[in-house]
């Protein structure tokens, strides 16, 4: 029930997104991320931004778990 | 899918499943609290890539499945009363009550209405000014945010006939409780990471402080998992106890300010029912004073009766990590999604339709 998705804010009227998820068009309320810009990716709970994802922070974590598994070929 | 495809790679789920199990040696058993976590663990597969060290049990974060009988009657007799709209999230409808479950109550004439979001409910009570809509409040620290900010866009909106039934849990208090209770050891535990968007992770410390258990705050991709195990792992391996954040992109340590803020200015912590559990103290969330209008309980007359538990259900057990679905005789037997006789088999997330779906060959 606390189910979360990725969604990429296209456009924000007043405390409202239109967001996008796989291709499909939905609404967003933003009263829980008011910060959250067009281009960002929010994670979508009960039709409400709940977090803005950080992309740097995901790309963070990729590089380690890929490091990892070099580490892992390697031994 | 961006930020969900990557980590779902299984080249790295096997790098990360080689390193758990090199790096495990001691025995452990983890306790995945949240039922997303669950129903992730068992789709992927992810039991089976673990090590024979390490055991995960999985914990009480469903909603639907730890919200009282208690509480869900009193949704049903609210939803029984003339002029009423009971709005609620799909997955309550089929939960068997004491004496009806909300499918049987919409069958029978009452107006059920299945909402995705609490700004649907509101949009029914725009559209219904000469009924009551009462949306029914169910969710953890995750939802609750959301229900508050309706609650003040209700306010804002002067919409008068849009009623609350604040049945909101905290995750924290009932994790003290199950360690407390002895019942089931747990040598680590995987934070849900969606309330931990709410609330960061520093709620988690005490158990990693008072109870020397590892938490790792995850995600939901295998990938994620995985990774957060291999935390585990670690921290065991080393004899450490502390809080980290596997969940990384979607997760501060200080949580969401602005939900939590919201949160707290509508609702105030109160005890409540978890099923199987009994009553938390703090545990629960209310609507304060000066928003006691739109408090479902306050402004509606209703008998819900006394509560009834089905017999031979173990849901209650399942929920506190101490029985798995398969010590359930009416596991799969009696009690299957289609005729569920406890509300683990009704979520989507409950342990029993998750092992159900998933989990046939996991003893």
């Amino acid at each position: 029930m606390c189910l979360a998705i990725p969604a990429l804010i296209k456009s924000i009227s007043d405390k409202e997104a239109e967001v996008e998820i796989g291709g499909i068009s939905r609404r967003a309320n933003l009263w829980l991320t008011p910060e959250a810009k067009v281009g960002d990716y929010v994670l979508l709970h009960t039709g409400y931004a709940i977090s803005i994802v950080d992309p740097e922070e995901a790309k963070e974590t990729l590089k380690l778990l890929e490091e990892i598994a070099e580490l892992a070929e390697e031994e | 899918m961006k930020f969900i495809d990557e980590y779902r790679r299984s080249d790295l789920g096997k790098a990360l499943a080689r390193k758990i199990h090199r790096s495990s040696t001691k025995k452990a058993r983890f306790m995945e609290f949240c039922g997303g976590h669950t129903v992730a663990i068992l789709k992927h597969g992810i039991r089976q890539l673990l090590p024979p060290t390490i055991e995960m049990v999985s914990g009480p974060g469903c909603p639907v499945c730890v919200t009282d009988n208690v509480d869900l009657d009193k949704a049903v007799a609210l939803a029984q009363l003339p002029g009423v709209i009971l709005a609620t999230f799909g997955d309550m409808l089929k939960v068997p009550g004491s004496r009806s479950s909300l499918q049987e109550a919409k069958a029978g004439g009452a107006d059920v209405r299945i909402v995705y979001s609490a700004t649907d409910a509101m949009e029914i009570a725009r559209k219904n000014p000469t009924q009551s809509v009462v949306f029914l409040g169910i969710g953890f620290e995750t939802t609750a945010p959301t229900i508050a900010a309706s609650v003040r866009q209700a306010e804002q909106e002067s919409i008068r006939n849009y009623y609350v039934l604040s049945l909101h849990k905290l995750c924290p208090p009932v994790i003290r409780v199950l360690l407390d209770s002895g019942e089931v050891k747990l040598d680590g535990l995987i934070c849900p990471g969606h309330v931990s968007a709410i609330i960061g992770s520093r709620p988690w410390e005490f158990i990693a402080r008072d109870y020397h258990i590892p938490c790792v705050v995850s995600g939901f991709e295998p990938l994620d998992i995985l990774q957060s195990v291999d935390m585990l792992v670690a921290q065991i391996e080393n004899g450490d106890a502390r809080v980290e954040i596997a969940y990384r992109r979607g997760v501060h340590s200080e949580g969401n300010q602005t939900a939590l803020a919201l949160m707290n200015q509508v609702f105030e912590v109160c005890p409540a029912w978890w099923r199987g559990i009994g009553v938390v103290p703090n545990s629960g969330l209310k609507l304060r004073p000066e928003f006691e209008r739109f408090d479902a309980e306050l402004a509606f007359d209703f008998d819900s009766g006394p509560a009834i538990e089905h017999k031979g259900c173990l849901c209650g057990e399942i929920l506190r990590g101490v029985k798995t679905p398969k010590d359930c005789k009416l596991f799969a037997t009696v009690c299957t999604p289609e005729r569920p006789v406890g509300p683990c088999m009704v979520s989507s997330e409950g342990s029993c339709a998750a092992y159900y779906l998933y989990g046939a060959s996991y003893g």
